[in-house]
């Protein structure tokens, strides 16, 4: 548990932690969302194509659709593209780099789902079977080729009725099977290459310019964080205020219906004090009536200026 | 155990944390209701069609009111939805944020329920079994059956024990082909959502940032001064009810001592804070006459403070005091040491 504490506080202790953080969380799930659904592919000739190149390309696009709403810096970098001049210039550099990193984690779960796709082979498999040359295969080989379309389209479905015995079927599946894991592998490894390079050469180009645009794009994150906190701040303070208000004055209402004499001071000191002169089943009703019916303006200015 | 409670932490430092942490619960939970289900097909030709339907479309329904019932913020809209002007005024944007962010919180769990059904197939499978292209698939020509018939055959593809039209269409056949189209649409339904959730969270900076951040605030100070008030409230009834009680145990002890014609009992100068703490009652007799008047004669919720004289009769008072000013002087002056 220990363990898992200190990961946590970790991935919290700053807002890139915790994207990366939500980045890493999203690959797994992508990985686990593969394994969960329920790969079938219908093996009928047109539709075959049309279902494994979805299942391929449109479970990621939906992945970085979510990668973009669930990363907070996405919506701080429209902000601030879109806000207006006003008294501080707007430094394009620091917007670029927000965008670059945005979309660089939002990649990482649709990527992970197309190797992982490309690497069980199935998609492939159940796109393709239609595709490959019968001749290369003895049992497709002499079949006409209005059969051969609906035998090939049957391939990834091991248990058809068809397809059970078939020597070649397993062939075909073979053979795709390696075309799709070497590309899987291919793409797997040409991005890693891609990374560390990405990763190594960037000193050599400009790292001033990218130390600016990665610092005042920190700062944009935490001043808009602070700004929260603080009208939060403001708000909590704002309603005691009013609330105290509202309370005073119907003390006040009260002492001048009652036409009382001004209190002794015997020091306003404990329950007194918070019972602020509503000490009636009936005056409490009303306190509650008014609160509902009538409730004070938003406006603390008389009480700060007491 | 620790796990959880840390997340739980987590998720419990700001109220917008916490109503992200009851969507995802729910989420998680519809997809585990949807795993725990019996799916069991009726298999008969109009049946199949309602039950699958009813199935993909009545759970969301009830998530989505679930999630619209346990968002604490519900009752906070309706109240401001529903005051009366008073001397403030009311704002409709605020409201409209209000309620655009529950329903968007609320709509999180009915779609995860939708894209599981779709992408699993049964209910599709089941709803549209009847509809299957047989003249695409199998042998439509098979001269035995009516249409009314061929419909009975199909209804029972979902039931491969009794599904006796093999010769019409092979059941693996028109199931992965229900199932192929089931998952498209799955798919698409999730990537529209998607698409959907964040054109709605991305065209908002481009055009009502500025209402958008007065929307929010002003929701933020509806929400804590609701809260705030409510502890104040409580602080009241507390202090209220402290000094009704003691109150009453004092009337209490000066009526008993009146009737048995003691006079009040004069506390010493040095006493201890056990004695102070007896209020005035020291037997059992006394004792138990209060406990039996506390059942049976409450008396009113009207507290009697030193310097407030209730008798010039403000419209909602209540009895006047029982006791002769002189006793309550002293028993004034009594409890305030308390």
């Amino acid at each position: 548990m220990d363990c898992f504490r200190m990961i946590f506080q970790y991935f919290q202790s700053n807002s890139e932690s915790v994207m990366n953080g939500i980045c890493g969380l999203l690959a797994l799930a992508s990985v686990k969302i593969y394994t969960s659904f329920n790969f079938s592919c219908p093996c009928l000739p047109r539709y075959n194509m049309a279902y494994g190149l979805g299942i391929m390309f449109i479970p990621p696009i939906a992945l970085f659709f979510c990668g973009l709403i669930l990363n907070r810096q996405s919506l701080m970098m429209l902000e601030e593209w879109r806000r207006p001049q006003g008294r501080r210039k707007k430094d394009t550099a620091v917007i670029r780099y927000m965008c670059f990193s945005i979309m660089q984690r939002a990649m990482v779960a649709p990527i992970v789902w197309i190797v992982v796709t490309l690497l069980d082979g199935k998609c492939l498999i159940c796109a393709f079977s239609s595709s490959v040359d019968p001749e290369k295969f003895v049992g497709f080989a002499n079949v006409s080729p209005v059969q051969v379309q609906q035998l090939l389209a049957r391939v990834p479905c091991k248990d058809d009725e068809l397809m059970r015995n078939n020597t070649s079927r397993k062939a075909v599946s073979r053979y795709l099977r390696c075309w799709s894991q070497a590309l899987g592998w291919s793409i797997l490894l040409i991005l890693i290459v891609a990374a560390f390079l990405a990763r190594w050469l960037r000193p050599c180009f400009n790292q001033v310019a990218l130390l600016q645009a990665r610092h005042w794009s920190n700062y944009i994150d935490i001043e808009q964080k602070i700004f929260e906190e603080t009208c939060c701040e403001h708000s909590r303070l704002f309603a005691h205020k009013c609330i105290l208000h509202f309370f005073e004055s119907m003390r006040e209402e009260i002492k001048l219906h009652s036409f009382n004499l001004p209190r002794e001071g015997e020091g306003a000191e404990g329950e007194e004090d918070l019972l602020r002169g509503i000490t009636d089943q009936d005056q409490v009703n009303k306190l509650l009536k008014m609160w509902y019916y009538e409730k004070p303006p938003l406006d603390v200015n008389q009480v700060t200026q007491r | 155990m620790d796990k959880f409670r840390m997340i739980f932490q987590f998720l419990q430092s700001n109220q917008e944390s916490f109503m992200n942490g009851i969507c995802g619960i729910m989420a998680l939970a519809s997809a585990q209701m949807y795993s725990a289900f019996d799916f069991n097909c009726p298999c008969l030709p109009r049946y199949n069609l309602a039950y699958g339907l009813g199935i993909l479309l009545v759970p969301p329904l009830i998530l989505f009111l679930l999630g619209f019932v346990l968002n604490n913020n519900i009752s906070m809209l309706a109240e401001e939805w529903r005051r009366p002007w008073g001397q403030r005024g009311k704002d409709p944007a605020v409201l409209r944020y209000m309620f655009c962010s529950m329903a968007q919180r609320a709509m999180i769990a009915p779609v995860v329920w939708v894209s599981v059904t779709l992408l699993d197939g049964k209910c599709i499978t089941c709803a549209f079994c009847t509809s299957v292209p047989v003249e695409t698939l199998g042998n439509a020509s098979n001269p035995g059956l009516s249409q009314g018939e061929m419909k009975r055959v199909l209804a029972r593809i979902p039931c491969k024990e009794i599904y006796d039209g093999q010769e019409l269409i092979a059941n693996e056949v028109a199931i992965r082909y229900l199932r192929c189209i089931s998952q498209a649409l799955g798919w698409c339904f999730v990537l529209l959502m998607t698409t959907l959730a964040f054109l709605v969270r991305s065209l908002r900076p481009c055009f009502t940032q500025a209402a958008f951040l007065k929307s929010r605030y002003w929701s933020h100070y509806i929400d804590i001064e609701r809260k705030l008030f409510d502890e104040t409230c409580a602080e009241h009834a507390r202090s209220f009810a402290k000094v009704y009680i003691q109150q009453f145990f004092e009337g209490m002890s000066t009526d008993i001592a009146a009737t048995h014609c003691h006079p009040p009992r004069k506390t010493p100068v040095d006493v201890g804070e056990a004695a102070e703490k007896l209020l005035g009652i020291t037997d059992q007799g006394t004792m138990n006459t209060a406990l039996k008047s506390w059942h049976r004669c409450k008396p009113p919720l009207h507290l009697h403070l030193p310097a407030l004289p209730s008798a010039n009769g403000w419209a909602g008072e209540g009895q006047p005091p029982t006791h002769p000013p002189a006793p309550r002087k002293e028993t004034a002056a009594y409890y305030s040491r308390v």
